[in-house]
């Protein structure tokens, strides 16, 4: 260790690691990762979603992980909360479709009516 | 790290949780998530302490940070499905909705909304203790790092004085105090020694800091080294703290790999290094002359103070010793500040203290709150109140402590308070007996403890112990001699004046206490025509009793 520098590089390389407990998050995106949805391709969309979120160096959107919703025809299915706002469900979220999410959605506030579910609880 | 996991489970792995199966458990853990093939999701973290104690093995799941506790291996499958795979809580072992953010165990209280934080606890339970990236993710090594290039070591002691620290080993002497009188001895070379033979019977908080964090000691133990100009550090552990002293050792080798121990660090001319040296079990090694005693090998009996170890400690030469919590608050205090410290705590006594609260409690663990709340808001908000019966004592400060009763429930647990009535604050164990405990019976335990611990150099400790213990038998049989009590007082008064070390003096406490708030119920004990053979006091002798 030669100067605070290099503590700051360590830091950085942590940085998400760290950031998944420490608890404060605006926005959550939950992908459906049942055995449908893992056939369907939730996997690779959800992989896409976190390298968006690494790119954008937003530390309050996390996602996780649940199990099939009962709509094996809709997945890849994605829910994603935003703080104080109703839930919004897309379906059919491939790569292209996690992108475009992400870029109107998550970071814009507008919903995606191509892959709209379904809103509410 | 470039992996992708979005969930991670921290698995406390500490030696309560150990007992309780937890390496297995992640283990199975590990097995279990692979099986059903989102081991890339989901990761699986070892922690130290998170909090709880009794519950078996305990998890934290991220984000969100639920908490379970008691799971079995049996149940992994069944949990890792619900959880991981289905995405739903499993309610069956759900401890708490969400791991406390502030402090260990308040969220389980809602009567508790104020923000208190944590200085000493801080990383426990939330960081890899065996990864020094994680702890440096934390903004560990930052305050080394900026003490030794832009601080001297007189503007550290400073720092450090003008917070107000103290010793939290038990005699709560003022640490910045002790610094400098090491910093002033200009013998060289000096030592650095952490005092981690944490041997107080019910006291485990030195051993969770080190198995959550032993990082912080590391670094804490450099700056002091720094501030006082020594270059090499021992930390004096307990033999059977067999976690701690791993995990320790992990992290002295991690740290020397970076450069952070060893010669010009962070490119600067200092160097330090630290070894531990391993306690063989005995209880007055604790007292800072004997450790040093231990440390050269010698037998484990105390030296005689004046002259302290801040002119002739290890080896004859300057020495500082700290107590592990004492040190975990300088990185800390070093980074903020001073007046950021004096945030927490009593004007006398500002910090946070960390204390093991066990006995009839519903929650039993490890908090750390700030100085200066009372021993009913321990109980009542943070432990969940009394398990069953009544609150009849509590022995604050381990068996050497005072036992106070319901009357004492409100009176502030920080120094000043404690010791407008004669008592002392302790090392931060806190035993909370409901009325089937006899006060009897608890002194009988405390002087057997106490009888089997002296060393044997003085005799006023020697026969001292051993007599009390004899009485205080006598007195749990029901069978006490008609002046039992008067000559126990004798006893812990000699004691208490002319005992060699802390050791045969603080045996004094809960005697002297127990007489004060429990001699009705002590008296009951005693068989009025039974006389007793010694000792033999005249009638208008002048003894000095205590309180």
């Amino acid at each position: 260790m030669k100067n605070l520098e290099e503590l700051k590089k360590i830091r950085e390389r942590v940085k998400r690691d760290l950031e998944l407990r420490t608890g404060k998050h605006r926005i959550k995106i939950v992908v459906c990762l049942g055995t449908c949805g893992i056939a369907a391709g939730a996997r690779e969309s959800m992989n896409t979603l976190i390298d968006l979120i690494a790119k954008s160096g937003r530390s309050d959107i996390i996602v996780t992980t649940s199990g099939c919703a009962g709509f094996c025809e809709q997945e890849p299915m994605i829910q994603v909360y935003v703080e104080e706002q109703e839930p919004v469900v897309y379906g059919k979220v491939d790569t292209k479709a996690a992108e475009e999410i992400f870029e109107k959605h998550i970071l814009n506030h507008q919903i995606v009516e191509k892959y709209l579910f379904t809103k509410g609880k | 790290m470039n992996d992708k996991s979005i969930t991670q489970v921290l698995v406390s792995i500490d030696s309560n949780t150990v007992l309780s199966g937890a390496r297995q458990i992640k283990t199975k853990l590990i097995t279990e998530l692979s099986r059903q093939g989102i081991s890339e999701e989901v990761r699986v973290i070892e922690t130290g302490s998170i909090g709880p104690t009794n519950q078996g093995v305990v998890l934290g799941v991220f984000p969100g940070g639920e908490l379970y506790a008691n799971l079995t291996e049996e149940e992994i499958a069944e949990f890792v499905q619900e959880r991981f795979v289905k995405g739903r809580t499993y309610q069956k072992r759900l401890l708490a909705e969400k791991l406390p953010e502030e402090m260990m165990l308040q969220e389980y209280d809602s009567r508790k909304t104020q923000y208190y934080g944590r200085i000493v606890l801080d990383n426990c339970g939330r960081i890899n203790p065996e990864d020094i990236e994680e702890y440096i993710g934390v903004g560990g090594y930052e305050a080394l790092g900026s003490a030794l290039q832009e601080k001297t070591p007189e503007e550290i002691i400073n720092i450090i004085q003008a917070s107000g620290l103290r010793g939290r080993g038990g005699a709560g002497f003022p640490t910045g105090l002790k610094w400098s009188f090491t910093f002033k001895e200009k013998k060289y070379p000096k030592y650095v020694v952490c005092n981690a033979d944490e041997g107080e019977p019910g006291t485990f908080k030195d051993r969770l800091i080190m198995e959550g964090d032993p990082h912080k000691i590391i670094e804490a133990m450099v700056i002091a080294g720094y501030a006082v100009e020594a270059e090499q550090g021992f930390i004096y552990i307990r033999g059977e703290y067999k976690l701690s002293i791993e995990r320790l050792q992990k992290a002295i080798q991690q740290a020397r790999e970076m450069n952070l121990l060893g010669e010009n660090i962070f490119g600067t001319d200092f160097n330090f290094d630290i070894q531990i040296k391993i306690g063989a079990g005995s209880y007055v090694c604790g007292e800072e002359t004997a450790l040093l005693n231990s440390i050269e090998g010698y037998r484990g009996e105390p030296r005689l103070k004046p002259p302290y170890p801040a002119q002739y400690g290890l080896l004859q030469q300057p020495t500082l010793i700290n107590n592990v919590e004492t040190l975990a608050n300088i990185p800390a205090i070093i980074l903020n500040g001073p007046d950021w410290f004096r945030n927490f705590g009593t004007e006398n006594m500002p910090g946070t203290k960390v204390y093991t609260v066990l006995g009839h409690v519903n929650r039993p663990g490890l908090i750390e709150v700030p100085i200066g709340i009372t021993l009913r808001e321990v109980i009542y908000d943070y432990a969940g109140g009394i398990s069953s019966g009544e609150f009849k004592m509590a022995q604050i400060g381990g068996t050497a402590g005072d036992i106070l009763s319901a009357e004492q429930l409100d009176v502030p647990l920080d120094i000043q308070s404690l010791q407008a009535l004669g008592h002392n604050l302790g090392s931060g164990a806190l035993l909370i007996m409901n009325d089937s405990i006899s006060v009897a019976e608890l002194l009988t335990s405390c002087m057997k403890f106490f009888a089997h611990e002296s060393c044997g150099k003085c005799s006023v400790c020697r026969i001292g112990t051993e007599y009390l213990y004899t009485a205080c038998n006598r007195l749990r049989k029901g069978e006490g001699y008609a002046d039992e009590l008067e000559n126990m007082r004798d006893i812990a008064t000699t004691m208490k004046l002319t005992a060699f070390c802390p050791l045969g003096q603080s045996v004094a406490q809960p005697v002297f206490s127990a007489l004060k708030y429990f001699k009705n119920e002590l008296s009951k004990s005693i068989k009025q025509n039974k006389k007793s053979f010694s000792p033999t006091r005249e009638k208008n002798s002048k003894v000095i009793y205590y309180s």
